[in-house]
């Protein structure tokens, strides 16, 4: 089908443009007369606070790149130029600190929000695999962030996170050296985390943010029911009778969501900026010497659960390999999640007890991993820890049998609420 | 335009023809990126082989210097120093250095050339903590049986005096022994082959 400029004859000035650029069908398209459920619950905040965090990094980002200096030499100290002399040049650096932290909060409440109401079944499945992208670019960006105030906690969690790459077999070590550019972590190793984290990294992120948004509205939203509210359509206008336009409703909606966040948001910045050590760890204050490890290095606290999973699993054949594997393995497993789940029904509300059950204990699991990966190692520990991985993984591999197998509610044919 | 005389079978075959030289290019084009990654010559001049004076160092004491920005021990061992090693060997996991962590040369119980001095890059080979020197013993809060060796802060690996590591350690291999020669009873150069003086000369 050609496409036919100005499709809604939009006159005057506007017209002028309908006639050469889809302002007001985009518009539309996505905004005025996109037709979502209108049965959306709490959980719906977290895909908007993901994009309000987006930018909020984006804006801080370019701010502070005008003052950071990536080197090995000088990078500690022009964060420390930032935070002293720079005008609110603190508040800059904080917001982008605790920004980081509340980018994985959201996005792993959007991707629970996901596995809750099968919002990565089929016909969505390529939104749940954009949205899992997202997720694998958002942990190097974090990473490569992570790296560059080049403190202690900088350098010795880019040793070990770099190192992991020396665990591959025969090309491990000139892999290693490589990717750092250097013998060791070094300011060549800075130099190019900087470049992926300013240029490279954000450009695909937005990329595919962009890529999430359009599969999304290409098939429309799912809901709390997981029910599609396209089956039932008006006969004369062919909206969805369960729909309603996402502006003004969902903007207006979203707009409290992003009241709520930004109070707490806004208290960590100016009342605990630091987290208690969570969002800017304490070692982080003192500048990277390769020559001395700090007693505990403990990653940043969203890649709990993976650390953990790295820590938890034994040597074999002389190589860290495994835990590489079973670290990776964690991340990659998610993108089979929409044929993992073979469930008759979409949303947990009408899956049986043992469907609701595990899901449940996978978040308590979750959240326990994550909290053993912050901790020092113990014997107990480790031990929880390898329970907590067999259950991670049980959890998403017997997914085909407990779910196909379980009876489920009969469900609605439209949205309950 | 018209398609009429059109030879259908030569406008493909050139096409493909094009594409894939066109393919060839682009690919050819990725190498100097990906080579550009590598270190640099200035980063490669830095990692020039250093010389250790070891002539000042007593025995039982270890000093540190820096190769590669790595930290490289120099372990001056007492006899019973040596004489622990072989008094572990039931608990190692890699007793006899089957594992390539260290140049053949070194591949001997003391894990050196000369069995008073080791020369050892002292990371972890688990995640590249540094561990550290314990040469106290006995040392119940590490070991009911210590002898003597490295144990890692960070997810409590132990190694003996010889860089070897314990049985059921999160890390996998004994530490890493340099390439390293002495030119005289006092120095070592760290960074090159007993073999390497050997081409100098020739």
């Amino acid at each position: 089908m050609a496409i036919v400029p100005n499709p809604y004859k939009t006159t005057g000035f506007l017209g002028w443009i309908d006639d050469r650029f889809p302002l007001t069908k985009m518009w539309k398209d996505h905004l005025s007369e996109y037709y979502a459920p209108k049965n959306f619950n709490f959980w719906y905040f977290f895909g908007s606070l993901a994009l309000l965090v987006l930018v909020n990094q984006l804006l801080t980002g370019i701010f502070l790149t005008m003052n950071y200096k990536p080197s090995a030499t000088d990078a500690f100290d022009s964060v420390q130029y930032i935070m002293r002399d720079v005008p609110w040049g603190s508040v800059i650096r904080y917001m982008h600190a605790t920004g980081a932290s509340a980018f994985f909060i959201v996005v792993y409440a959007h991707m629970f929000r996901g596995i809750l109401y099968g919002s990565h079944r089929k016909p969505r499945e390529l939104i749940w695999i954009f949205g899992s992208l997202i997720f694998l670019v958002l942990m190097a960006e974090a990473f490569c962030g992570y790296v560059l105030p080049w403190g202690q906690m900088s350098y010795w969690g880019a040793q070990v996170i770099i190192s992991l790459f020396g665990t591959i077999p025969y090309i491990g070590k000139g892999l290693v050296e490589w990717i750092q550019g250097d013998y060791v972590p070094a300011d060549a190793t800075l130099n190019r985390l900087f470049s992926l984290h300013v240029i490279a990294l954000p450009f695909v992120l937005v990329g595919l943010v962009v890529a999430h948004l359009l599969a999304l509205h290409e098939v429309g939203s799912n809901n709390p029911d997981g029910v599609e509210i396209k089956k039932h359509k008006d006969p004369v206008t062919h909206i969805p009778l369960d729909g309603i336009a996402f502006h003004p409703y969902y903007t207006v909606k979203d707009l409290v969501g992003v009241a709520g966040f930004l109070i707490i948001f806004c208290a960590v910045i100016f009342f605990a900026p630091e987290g208690g050590g969570m969002v800017l760890e304490q070692p982080n204050f003192q500048m990277a010497n390769p020559q001395v490890t700090p007693p505990e290095i403990t990653p940043a606290w969203y890649f709990g659960v993976f650390y953990a999973m790295l820590r938890a699993t034994p040597s074999l054949f002389h190589s860290a390999l495994p835990g590489v594997i079973v670290m990776g393995g964690a991340v990659i497993i998610l993108f089979f999640m929409p044929w993992l789940d073979r469930s008759p029904v979409k949303s947990w509300r009408y899956k049986g007890p043992v469907f609701k059950t595990l899901l449940m204990l996978f978040a308590v699991d979750f959240v326990i991993m994550n909290y053993l990966g912050m901790q020092p190692v113990s014997p107990t520990h480790t031990l929880i820890a390898r329970f907590g991985t067999i259950f991670y993984f049980g959890f998403f591999l017997l997914m085909p049998f407990y779910s196909q197998w379980e009876k489920t509610k009969p469900v609605p044919e439209r949205v309950t609420e | 335009m018209s398609n009429e005389g059109v030879d259908d079978g030569r406008r493909r075959f050139l096409t493909a023809a094009t594409s894939v030289v066109g393919a060839a290019g682009a690919a050819a084009v990725v190498w100097p990126f990906l080579a550009s990654l590598k270190p640099s010559a200035k980063a490669q001049a830095a990692g020039a082989p250093v010389q250790a004076d070891i002539s000042k160092i007593e025995e039982g004491q270890q000093v540190t210097f820096v190769w590669r920005g790595s930290n490289i021990w120099v372990l001056r061992r007492s006899k019973d120093m040596i004489a622990s090693l072989s008094q572990v060997t039931a608990q190692l996991s890699d007793p006899k250095c089957e594992q390539d962590q260290q140049p053949a040369y070194c591949k001997n119980e003391t894990r050196s050339i000369k069995p008073e001095f080791l020369v050892m890059n002292g990371k972890c080979t688990h995640l590249g903590c540094s561990p550290s020197f314990k040469p106290d013993h006995p040392a119940p809060e590490i070991d009911a049986n210590w002898l003597g060796g490295y144990f890692c802060p960070c997810h409590g690996s132990k190694y003996d005096l010889a860089g070897r590591v314990f049985n059921g350690m999160p890390a996998p291999l004994n530490m890493v022994v340099p390439p390293h020669r002495y030119v005289s009873d006092t120095v070592v150069v760290i960074g090159e082959d007993p073999t390497d003086a050997k081409k100098e000369a020739a």
